[in-house]
């Protein structure tokens, strides 16, 4: 059985042309791509290097003037207990990426997810409906502009008994 | 009940009001709404098994509101949950008795000062009757709550609405 090792500077290579960057901290890796290459890389990882399981998906917002928020994808190799991590980079002005759901199922609600707190809409998405706030919220409440007090009557409360 | 043992035990005949019958029914079978919210909500199953085991006072979580007399609001109200924590209330039979487990559920707990999410106090849709304190509070002190609750029911008077804050 090949190692994980291997896999991993087999992928390096093989995919180079469309890895922006790599970054090794603590054993894991994780690869920088252009979100038009995102889907492309995904389907190639899972069929061809066995990353079968897409544990999570996740946003950042780091408030910079350009390339404002990241998605961020962990993926697992469960035959040879590997862990890869992908991360693209949104811009404010066009916050869109394509759905990772055709790939991996599980993707869909963890997308969901990232479209209610930080507004990316996904591409392709099964069904891109908010996944905690009501449907008729109308901010995405983990960018940083978002006061954590919430604001006031952005969401109705029932008249008491 | 120690006079109501004693008054079965010579003769098997009981002179009482109507009033103390109905309450002591009453309290001894406060079925709770089986519903939890969050973290609260397992220290609550806690209490409901078998370490400290609620149906000593007749305390028997019910599936449906129909069927309950007693709502334990067990945890984190989100105002997504408020509407459906009244709608609950709503749909459960009189008298009913709200029980307020925890601080998230008495004030908003953690999230008082930074919570976009969450509802400062489940008495700002529904009256409350008690409240227990903690975070989470101890089986211990549930049952305290409970055991208020059941003082509260016992003073009640026929044909009076009971109040809640
Ligand atoms: S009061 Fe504490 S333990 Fe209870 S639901 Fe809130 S945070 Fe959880």
């Amino acid at each position: 059985m090949p190692s994980f090792d291997e896999t991993l500077s087999r992928l390096q290579t093989e995919l180079a042309g469309r890895i922006l960057k790599t970054d090794l901290h603590r054993g894991e890796t994780t690869l920088f791509l252009d979100k038009k290459d995102l889907v492309s890389v995904c389907q190639t990882l899972k069929s061809g290097y066995g990353f079968n399981f897409l544990a999570d998906v996740l946003g950042t917002d780091r408030f910079t003037d350009d390339d404002r928020y990241e998605v961020v994808y962990h993926l697992r190799n469960f035959s040879e207990s590997g862990f890869l991590r992908l991360v693209v980079r949104v811009d404010e002005a066009d916050l869109t990426v394509d759905s990772v759901c055709g790939v991996w199922k599980t993707a869909n609600w963890e997308e969901r997810e990232v479209f209610d707190m930080y507004g990316i809409r996904f591409n392709n998405h099964p069904d891109l409906r908010r996944m905690y706030m009501p449907q008729d919220f109308a901010y995405h409440p983990l960018r940083k502009e978002f006061p954590l007090i919430g604001i006031e009557g952005s969401i109705p409360l029932p008249a008491k008994e | 009940m120690g006079l109501l043992d004693k008054q079965i035990d010579s003769g098997g005949v009981v002179i009482t009001t109507a009033e103390n019958v109905l309450n002591w029914a009453r309290l001894s079978s406060m079925w709770p709404m089986g519903f939890g919210l969050a973290c609260c909500a397992i220290e609550m199953m806690a209490t409901m098994a078998s370490n400290y085991d609620l149906d000593r006072f007749g305390i028997i979580p019910r599936p449906s509101p129909r069927q309950s007399d007693v709502m334990i609001v067990a945890g984190t109200v989100t105002f997504k949950m408020a509407e459906r924590v009244k709608r609950l209330y709503q749909q459960m039979p009189e008298p009913r008795y709200v029980l307020s487990m925890g601080s998230c559920s008495n004030s908003g707990g953690p999230y008082w000062q930074h919570g976009y999410h969450v509802v400062k106090s489940v008495s700002r849709i529904i009256p409350v009757d008690v409240y227990v304190p903690g975070c989470p509070p101890r089986p211990e002190a549930l049952i305290g709550g409970l055991m208020l609750l059941q003082e509260k029911i016992r003073k009640e008077k026929f044909g009076v609405k009971h109040e809640a804050v």
